[in-house]
């Protein structure tokens, strides 16, 4: 299990334009980041890049666990969740496969997650039927259907609703209590506390 | 369940259902074998000596017609990012992607290709060895097929560019296939065709994960 996440001297670029230079963070077990930064300063590009999509022009992303570090392609597979703008959702499938998919895709099982995110009446309905909170609060139910320690989320709370951010604040209290790690892109304040980083600008 | 029955579950229903899915590709294969006679004429002659041509040309044109959404729709919702992330390699994923849309299109066709073969004239002992090799083009179709639809990835006019990429890597079994069937007819031995279409989908199997999960890769970043 991941126990520290360590950004070093990372510099993001996308095609010609760097985004930003030299970026240093670490994260350590229980603790959360909300990274804050204004529109295209390279937030989602960073949170790319720790879950191993985007390459960086100089720098490196390292995880470590309580045994020393973890090879890092090791360490995403199994200990990371990226829930990102788009929610990896199917339209013509139903709410129940396309939750159980994702759960038991990464290793975890569906059972409990919807009711916690007060899904399961929506469980036989169409995804393209949802509405865009409740699509999201799906993509959300994973991240207890399939406990992983590092939590990548971008904007997770944009579309939801007052009662699901403060039931989103618990989930993530409990992750961290847990142990767990989370760095979150928002605009909006986190409902929970959490060490604000402010990138580009 | 392992992660790799899930996966192929999902796969399973997503190419069963995408554009029509098996449906889609014998539709348009009907159509082309029943089309051909009016076009060219109902000569039993001339229909029986290009039964085993057409076959394959319609074989690997009803192949291509699902494929660019092989991997845009995961692309395009997101999909692809939990894939990536998820316990089984990227490649095996493609791998498992290429597969279910064989089994969803390649198959029903390689059940329809013997059929048409016949309807134009072709000898109905000729059967099994059309369904075998159309079996094996169409394992060659799904996997070469996929890697131009993941190579198209985040392009403009990807389906242009699955076609040029595709096209020229889809003619050596169609000449491999469509050479054993004829050779077949003729009573000349078919069994080198055969081994070069076995050969060239074995080939396409092991070989095209790899430069589809390079594709994804290239386009996720």
């Amino acid at each position: 299990m991941i126990t520290s996440l360590h950004i070093q001297s990372l510099t993001l670029q996308r095609g010609e334009r760097v985004l930003f230079r030299d970026f240093t963070l670490t994260l350590a077990a229980g603790e959360a980041v909300a990274l804050t930064g204004p529109n295209g300063a390279g937030k989602t590009s960073l949170l790319r890049a720790v879950a191993g999509f985007i390459r960086p022009a100089a720098g490196r992303v390292r995880f470590e666990g309580a045994a020393g570090e973890i090879e890092a392609e090791e360490a995403r597979r199994g200990g990371c969740h990226l829930v990102g703008h788009q929610d990896g959702l199917k339209g013509a499938r139903t709410a129940r496969e396309e939750l159980g998919f994702q759960a038991r895709w990464m290793g975890g099982s569906p059972e409990g997650a919807a009711e916690r995110f007060g899904l399961a009446r929506l469980l036989n309905l169409e995804v393209r039927k949802l509405s865009a909170g409740q699509r999201r609060r799906l993509a959300l139910a994973r991240l207890i259907a399939t406990p992983r320690a590092l939590w990548l989320l971008d904007e997770p709370l944009a579309p939801l609703d007052t009662a699901s951010r403060a039931l989103m604040g618990e989930v993530m209290t409990e992750h961290l209590a847990a142990g767990g790690l989370m760095l979150a892109a928002v605009h909006d304040p986190l409902p929970i506390a959490a060490r604000t980083v402010e990138i580009g600008g | 369940m392992s992660a790799l029955a899930v996966l192929a579950r999902r796969e399973l229903a997503l190419a069963w259902g995408r554009g029509g899915g098996p449906l889609l590709a014998l539709g348009f294969y009907g159509a082309m074998t029943t089309m051909l006679p009016l076009a060219a004429g109902p000569a039993p002659a001339r229909l029986a000596a290009v039964a085993a041509g057409v076959a394959w040309v319609g074989l690997a044109l009803a192949s291509l017609l699902s494929l660019e959404r092989l991997f845009e729709r995961d692309f395009e919702d997101g999909a692809l990012d939990l894939l990536a992330l998820g316990p089984l390699p990227l490649e095996a994923v493609c791998a498992v992607k290429c597969l279910a849309q064989w089994l969803t299109t390649g198959a029903p066709l390689a059940l329809a290709a013997p059929l048409a073969a016949i309807a134009l004239g072709a000898s109905p002992k000729a059967a099994p060895l059309i369904a075998a090799s159309a079996a094996l083009g169409g394992l060659a179709f799904a996997f070469v097929g996929g890697t131009g639809a993941a190579r198209a990835l985040a392009s403009r006019r990807g389906g242009v560019l699955i076609a040029v990429i595709v096209l020229p890597l889809l003619i050596p079994p169609v000449i491999f296939g469509g050479a054993a069937a004829q050779a077949f007819a003729d009573g000349l031995p078919w069994l080198t065709g055969f081994a070069l279409l076995a050969a060239y989908a074995l080939a396409a199997v092991a070989l095209t994960p790899f430069a589809m999960a390079g594709a994804c890769r290239n386009a996720l970043s």
